[in-house]
């Protein structure tokens, strides 16, 4: 038994670590994807997020110290990734482009820019390590529960459980705020929404915008626990599992939380399991394709259909129907 | 149309950008005391994406070729220089070019420009090159690899006096000849200061992804592993980064992770200590130093594969660490290096070499 207690130990927090920068992305993907626009760029984001942080983590933390430099990094990131993400609302919603190209543009301007700035500022081709990363911590009080509390709240994140309460808070305004009405509306039937006077296309800017805010951030905690520092490789194809995570989960806050937390779990049995009794024996290959087959069979047989938002993907013109 | 319009804006911007990061802007210093050699001869390297600064590779082989100007008192440009990529696409071109401009002799700075040497090198019969890391064919080209098994022995010999757990672990990048290399080397250095000590080997199936690296490293640590050997690039920022972490939460916890490539002491930092034990240190500059030398002297190894190891100074084992680093293993690490120039070890290069090894050991 305890045996079995202490390989929960080693798997889960790694597993919720794992999961957090993806559980932010993905929530900035159902905002933008519910009110219809396709973000195929929340890898962008990510690395315009990571980029920013590291930035700013490097240039500050001399003046913040260790407890400050890393959120306040984290902060800005999100903005600047907002702003960086109107830029695919004005191609998508203003000028109506392509989504998908749109997002990919995103997606390499994004490297490009953060590249460039990087030789720019500092004159190399990757940055230094960062003093200011995220630090674990034990969360006072809870960490006391018997079992759970060392699995769960020992040695964990903060930003772990705010992107787990996060999750919770973005179901709510989608789902129970009349601006979540509105955001829905607009995703499914822009025109019904236009017919009783919802802006549909500030609508849209404003969800654009919060997927970079929360793309942003989730690169940001991404280079801030793992990488340390930014270059070419920093993040390698996490916006796209966020992306599937969106999908994965019904474009629902809680069902991409959930989605994000099983990527989580799977790489990181896939990563541990060479050093559990039980999983010991099987190949290591098996072991690290799991988390891709495991998510084939899971949108196969245990989801069902998913039902995409009705307007993804087609932009609103107003008055043409 | 509107639509076309903005992804055009938006492409132009995109190559305005990268082509931007293309211009290096160094100018050369002032005048200098000394009359250059007549005999030296002109040479170029052509980088990866790092650029000359990626305080890695890169960096090194222009530290080498730097050295080289200043020993026979060149002027830079003129017989000695430089050609940045930014991308897989531009290794062809920078090739080509520094060719057109009369370099005799160009380096192609890692295995990824490997297709693109052996291109312009079949092209181009007259002008020499060389392959920094990897093998290729050609009779104008040498290939530059180092005898990283050597350098992995004596970290290796490194981690097993350090440790206190009986456990030490290697994180590889990706399971392949090159980094099984670098495992063999580790393990058998490590097996042979004590058989008993365990090595946990396991491979982060990649070479970026810093995530998998944090993982695997945690992992290890959790098992009571308290040294970590990485060769895995940029997954190993996250062997770095999960030590540190560790590190920050106990300044009495006893973890430590040994670079790779290059001296990796400023990536150990983290408040008042440091994490890193040491490194093995692949000496590009020595190896580019050499080539240019050989060449002058009219005995340019083309066609020919080099090995440089710990005989030559191309490997080397970092000591930075003066607190971690003590002087009983740094006189330790010394006795099996001179066993390894002597010959008395030879150091496994492969999984079945090890086993070999290791079953000798006992």
């Amino acid at each position: 038994m305890s045996g079995f207690v202490d390989i929960l130990n080693s798997i889960i927090p790694s597993a919720l670590m794992l999961a957090t920068p993806l559980i932010f992305t993905a929530l900035g993907g159902v905002f933008s994807e519910r009110s219809g626009i396709i973000n195929i760029g929340l890898e962008g984001l990510m690395i315009m997020g990571a980029f920013v942080a590291v930035v700013i983590n490097l240039e500050l933390y001399p003046i913040l110290g260790s407890t400050l430099t890393p959120w306040v990094s984290i902060l800005v990131a999100a903005v600047i990734g907002g702003l960086f993400a109107s830029l695919h609302a004005v191609a998508t919603v203003t000028f109506r482009a392509d989504q998908v190209v749109s997002g990919v543009a995103i997606n390499f301007l994004a490297l490009g820019i953060g590249l460039f700035l990087i030789k720019q500022i500092y004159g190399k081709g990757q940055t230094d390590m960062i003093d200011g990363g995220l630090r674990s911590t034990d969360i006072p009080i809870l960490e006391h529960i018997p079992v759970i509390g060392p699995i769960f709240f020992e040695g964990t994140y903060y930003t772990n459980w705010l992107a787990v309460i996060l999750a919770f808070v973005v179901w709510y305004v989608i789902f129970k705020t009349p601006f979540g009405l509105r955001l829905r509306s607009v995703g499914e039937h822009p025109f019904a929404a236009d017919s009783v006077g919802i802006n549909v296309n500030r609508m849209r800017y404003i969800a654009v915008m919060l997927s970079g805010f929360f793309g942003g951030a989730g690169g940001a905690i991404f280079a801030l626990t793992f990488a340390g520092n930014f270059s070419q490789g920093t993040i390698s194809g996490q916006g796209f599992i966020a992306l599937a995570a969106v999908v994965f989960g019904k474009w629902h806050p809680i069902g991409a939380l959930g989605a994000a937390l099983f990527f989580g779990l799977a790489q990181s049995l896939s990563v541990i399991g060479g050093g559990i009794p039980l999983l010991e024996d099987i190949p290591s290959v098996y072991l690290q394709i799991a988390p891709y087959v495991l998510t084939i069979f899971a949108l196969v047989g245990l989801v069902g259909r998913a039902e995409a938002p009705k307007s993804l993907g087609t932009p609103f013109v107003k008055g043409s129907r | 149309m509107k639509k076309l319009n903005l992804l055009l804006t938006m492409l132009l911007t995109l190559t305005v950008i990268l082509s931007a990061c293309g211009t290096n802007g160094d100018s050369s210093e002032g005048q200098k005391d000394c009359e250059p050699d007549s005999s030296a001869i002109k040479a170029g390297i052509v980088t990866d994406e790092g650029g000359v600064d990626d305080k890695s590779f890169n960096q090194s082989a222009w530290e080498g070729l730097k050295a080289y100007g200043e020993e026979y008192c060149l002027d830079k440009d003129e017989m000695y220089g430089y050609a940045q990529s930014n991308q897989d696409s531009e290794y062809e071109s920078n090739l080509t070019r520094l060719t057109q401009q009369d370099y005799e002799l160009i380096f192609g700075i890692g295995f990824k420009l490997k297709d693109a040497v052996q291109t312009v090198a079949s092209q181009n019969p007259d002008t020499k090159y060389a392959l920094v890391d990897d093998v290729a064919e050609g009779d104008n080209v040498a290939s530059v690899t180092f005898k990283e098994h050597q350098g992995s022995f004596l970290v290796g010999v490194a981690a097993a006096l350090k440790s206190e757990t009986g456990k030490v672990g290697f994180v590889g990048g990706i399971d392949s000849p090159l980094i099984n290399k670098f495992e063999a080397g580790y393990v058998a250095g490590v097996k042979s200061v004590d058989p008993s000590i365990e090595v946990d080997v396991r491979y982060a199936e990649s070479f970026s992804d810093a995530g998998k690296g944090r993982q695997i490293a945690k992992s290890m640590y959790d098992s009571n592993v308290d040294v970590i050997y990485h060769a895995a690039g940029g997954a190993g920022n996250g062997v770095f980064t999960e030590a540190k972490d560790i590190k920050a939460g106990d300044s009495e916890a006893n973890v430590w992770v040994i670079g790779v490539d290059r001296d990796q002491y400023e990536e150990g930092s983290v408040d008042d200590s440091n994490v890193t034990l040491t490194s093995m240190v692949k000496r590009v500059d020595v190896a580019v130093q050499d080539v240019i030398k050989r060449t002058i002297e009219g005995n340019f190894p083309g066609g020919e594969v080099l090995e440089y190891g710990l005989a030559d100074g191309g490997i080397s084992v970092a000591d930075t660490n003066e607190e971690a680093y003590t002087d009983e293993i740094a006189s330790k690490v010394k006795e099996w290096k001179e066993k390894i120039q002597n010959g008395d070890v030879e150091v496994p290069q492969t999984r079945e070499e090890l086993e070999g090894f290791v079953s000798n050991l006992e």
